[in-house]
């Protein structure tokens, strides 16, 4: 499929994959920043600016921008990950020129007092939403105590204290400082026109702040290991969660540690699967690759009845420690590669899934690769690839954390 | 735009075949309603299509359940066995090209499971531990406890079921309520992508036609008896849902009730996300959807806040609510219009949403409706329609559930 970049004078990256025959055009802006990125007095801020950016600019309301997004029909959204936040929107092909007006205005947020009292009521709330949803809590806890010292575990909300603290002159000291443009990939995939497109980001983004924005603490870590038994009374089920080491997201073995992931815990047919929810052990059971830049990790998790935590950790256990000794076989390598087969072609036959793919592999690689170069380095992987990931990044040695009604596990 | 390539046959055994070509992908997507859902369930065995759906791909035809997991697995089958609450849902994305082979698998499944009896033990033991997670997951058990109050019976069961219900059920009796259940007549099969549609019609002929059989009928519908209830919960947020009448999938009214759902929770700048969210700060997750079946339909609203700001939230989302009737601005519609044709055009370029969309079609109508029409009724809408349609379908007699740490009032009618 035709690809295109481009980059303004002031740094701001731009790429479009062009696909005639779609319907409809997606479009994101990619912040290079997120909770990582955050000191410890500005504690969620990345997702809390995330929130004000549609709160509008000088030529727009909040209202407004909501008005001209629905205007257009527009699927829109934005998300914040530990090293991302992302503005995003998928349109019907003739829709595109407005929708990237808004997107590009809004992200020269005016970041209003008013807005932004109203705004940390709503992120107050989506903080207590989250509390009580045992296993979204679960996951937070155990990334702190992996990372340990290192940013990647930073909470992407914050919490009740910091958010409550938190300052409109921090949250614009922070947006100075990460929102230049060339800190930002603009990618757009679908049914386009990529000149017109380039001359439109150029209009509307051509004046952006061209600061230099780096990041700190790019280092791996293994984790801190350890196992932690975290009670919180009230809860229903035991969330155990186990953290290891894993390729960061530049990595070409990540290939092999995502085949490796579907053999040991895809949600169907996996080791785990056989062993923990097919007998109903537990309610689900999963493995995951988790990258990130200069930093990966695998997470294998389960949930279950708290009177069987112990014993099916013992059983997780057994199977990552006899998976990082004798490897996975032949047999689930080839099924895991036809599982992921699939799944690379059906997450493509959509302008936002192609934009996605795109836009991740520019924002940590500077590359581009189409669905089949992307088949064809999952097919490439091989037992030998994926002995070596296990042997850089052990899937027996990981951060253990527990959360639920248990005091303890034995 | 090319015109659609819609297919459809029944076969003289009563299957439904449907299908849609789609040029452009490399996939196809299945689904398999089968008139098993959880209204079926017995009420001293509710969560019996539950565990069906769990237990009918635990081996069949030649393979045991492992074999037939691994044999799917190597065709890239993303598998899922769902329940609604009339048809039991089997659906399988894959490659076109891996089709013609997964195919008979699933004729392995639906009409040759093992149902092994002594697997039965651990489905019940997911199906127990489902019912205890939803305590861990306060939004969706609020939209649950609603519609059990809300909705008559058999509307008023779950997918869920019951602890007692589950352990009721036997490995003979699963096997009686499959025998009873998994019959062609009433059931659909859609497909979409990138099929060719003489060889798919050969093929499911061949797999399916000496199937044989009808299901029961669903029992009749009991009396409309809501009832408004707070269910205590040490939680951080109250969870709030409300529930009252609507116009059903093929109504006179239908569109115009899908328009005035849009007008209070389309985009965001819909009026519930405005009042509740945007202007007050009041929550995080607020909105209100329309919820069909063949003959009866609701309008369900949602917002989930913290117990100090949960008794205003309620009384501006019903406020809201009751609005609605004082009238819709052009603009407002014009708004819904566009991203109901948004929706639209994109379903078109997913499988999984056509053949889904495909299936509901026939099941709630008896026929698929082309893209182009469903556009031209969403066309058709204006706010006078949809203020004539409020008159007959206002928002009152509402049904409100509440989960939190304090009971709220219902405000009266103003």
């Amino acid at each position: 499929m035709p690809f295109h970049t481009h980059r303004l004078p002031n740094g701001l990256q731009v790429i479009a994959e062009t696909i005639p025959s779609a319907r409809s055009a997606a479009v994101g802006f990619f912040v290079k920043t997120g909770s990582r990125d955050e000191t410890a007095a500005e504690a969620g801020v990345s997702h809390f600016l995330e929130h004000m950016v549609f709160k509008g600019t000088p030529r727009r309301t909040a209202l407004d921008v909501n008005l001209d997004f629905d205007r257009i029909g527009a699927n829109y959204n934005a998300y914040t990950s530990e090293e991302n936040t992302v503005y995003y929107a998928a349109v019907l092909p003739e829709y595109l020129p407005p929708a990237v007006d808004i997107l590009a205005d809004i992200l020269r947020p005016s970041l209003r007092d008013a807005d932004f009292d109203t705004e940390k009521q709503v992120i107050l709330e989506e903080i207590k939403m989250y509390e009580d949803q045992p296993g979204s809590t679960a996951w937070d806890k155990a990334r702190r105590l992996h990372f340990a010292d290192h940013p990647l575990g930073n909470t992407i909300l914050g919490s009740t204290a910091s958010v409550t603290d938190l300052t409109s002159t921090q949250m614009r000291d922070y947006f100075t400082r990460r929102y230049a443009a060339p800190n930002v990939v603009v990618a757009a995939a679908g049914n386009l026109d990529w000149p017109g497109f380039v001359d439109l980001i150029t209009a509307k983004c051509g004046d952006w702040s061209p600061a230099t924005v780096g990041r700190d603490h790019l280092r791996e870590t293994a984790g801190a290991g350890g196992t932690h038994v975290l009670t919180k009374d009230g809860t229903a089920q035991e969330h155990v969660l186990l953290l290891a080491g894993g390729p960061p997201a530049e990595s070409m073995l990540r290939y092999a540690a995502g085949v490796l992931a579907v053999a040991v815990g895809d949600e169907s047919g996996s080791r785990l699967y056989w062993e923990l929810v097919d007998p109903g052990r537990a309610e689900s059971a999963s493995c995951g690759p988790d990258h990130s830049q200069g930093c990966g990790m695998t997470v294998t998790s389960f949930s279950c009845d708290p009177e069987e935590t112990a014993a099916n950790l013992e059983s997780v256990r057994e199977i990552l420690a006899d998976v990082q000794k004798n490897n996975i076989t032949a047999e689930e390598l080839a099924t895991a590669k036809n599982k992921i087969a699939s799944r690379v072609v059906r997450a493509s036959e959509r302008p936002m899934g192609r934009m996605r793919a795109i836009a991740g592999a520019w924002v940590y690689l500077n590359e581009y690769t189409d669905p089949d170069t992307e088949l064809a380095r999952f097919d490439a992987v091989t037992l030998d690839s994926i002995r070596e990931c296990l042997d850089r990044y052990p899937l027996d040695r990981a951060t253990t954390v527990a959360y639920g009604p248990l005091a303890k596990l034995a | 735009m090319a015109a659609q390539q819609l297919f459809s046959h029944t076969l003289p055994n009563g299957l439904t075949l449907l299908a849609e070509r789609m040029d452009h992908v490399r996939s196809a997507t299945m689904y398999f309603l089968i008139p098993g859902g959880f209204t079926y369930d017995p009420v001293d065995k509710l969560g019996t299509a539950t565990l069906l759906a769990e237990m009918i791909v635990r081996g069949a035809g030649e393979r045991d359940s492992k074999e037939l997991a691994l044999a799917l697995d190597n065709l890239g089958t993303d598998r899922g066995e769902s329940v609604g609450p009339f048809n039991l849902v089997l659906s399988a994305g894959t490659l076109a090209r891996n089709l013609p082979a997964v195919l008979p698998f699933y004729a392995d499944i639906v009409r040759r499971p093992h149902l092994p009896a002594d697997e039965l033990e651990p489905a019940q033991e997911l199906a127990l531990q489902d019912i205890q997670g939803l305590e861990d997951s306060p939004q969706e058990k609020v939209i649950l406890e609603l519609k059990k109050r809300y909705n008559p019976a058999p509307l008023n069961k779950t997918k869920y079921g019951t602890e007692d219900g589950v352990q009721a059920v036997t490995p003979e009796f699963l096997r009686a309520h499959y025998e009873r259940h998994f019959r062609p007549a009433g059931a659909i099969l859609s497909f979409a992508g990138n099929i060719d549609w003489p060889r798919l019609k050969a093929q499911v002929e061949d797999l399916f036609g000496d199937w044989s059989g009808a299901a029961p009928k669903p029992e009749p519908t009991g009396p409309h008896a809501p009832k408004s209830e707070h269910i205590p919960k040490d939680t951080q947020q109250t969870q709030i849902a409300i529930a009252y009448p609507s116009a059903p999938f093929g109504h006179q009214d239908y569109y115009a009730a899908r328009g005035a759902v849009g007008v209070l929770s389309g985009g965001m700048s819909s009026r519930l996300f405005t009042e509740v969210r945007e202007k007050r700060g009041l929550c995080y997750s607020v909105y209100a959807t329309h919820d069909t079946t063949k003959d009866r339909a609701a309008i369900l609203a949602y917002a989930g806040t913290r117990a100090e700001k949960a008794q205003e939230t309620l009384d501006v989302t019903v406020a809201e609510l009751r609005k609605l009737r004082d009238g819709i601005a052009a603009d407002e519609l014009d708004r819904v219009k566009a991203g109901l044709k948004t929706s639209l055009i994109m379903q078109q370029e997913s499988t999984g949403s056509r053949a889904a969309s495909m299936a509901s079609d026939w099941f709630y109508l008896g026929r698929v409706r082309a893209v182009d029409e469903v556009q031209a009724a969403v066309d058709g809408l204006t706010p006078a329609g949809i203020a004539d349609h409020l008159d007959r379908y206002p928002a009152k007699d509402l049904t409100v559930v509440t989960l939190g740490p304090t009971p709220l009032t219902v405000p009266d009618a103003g």
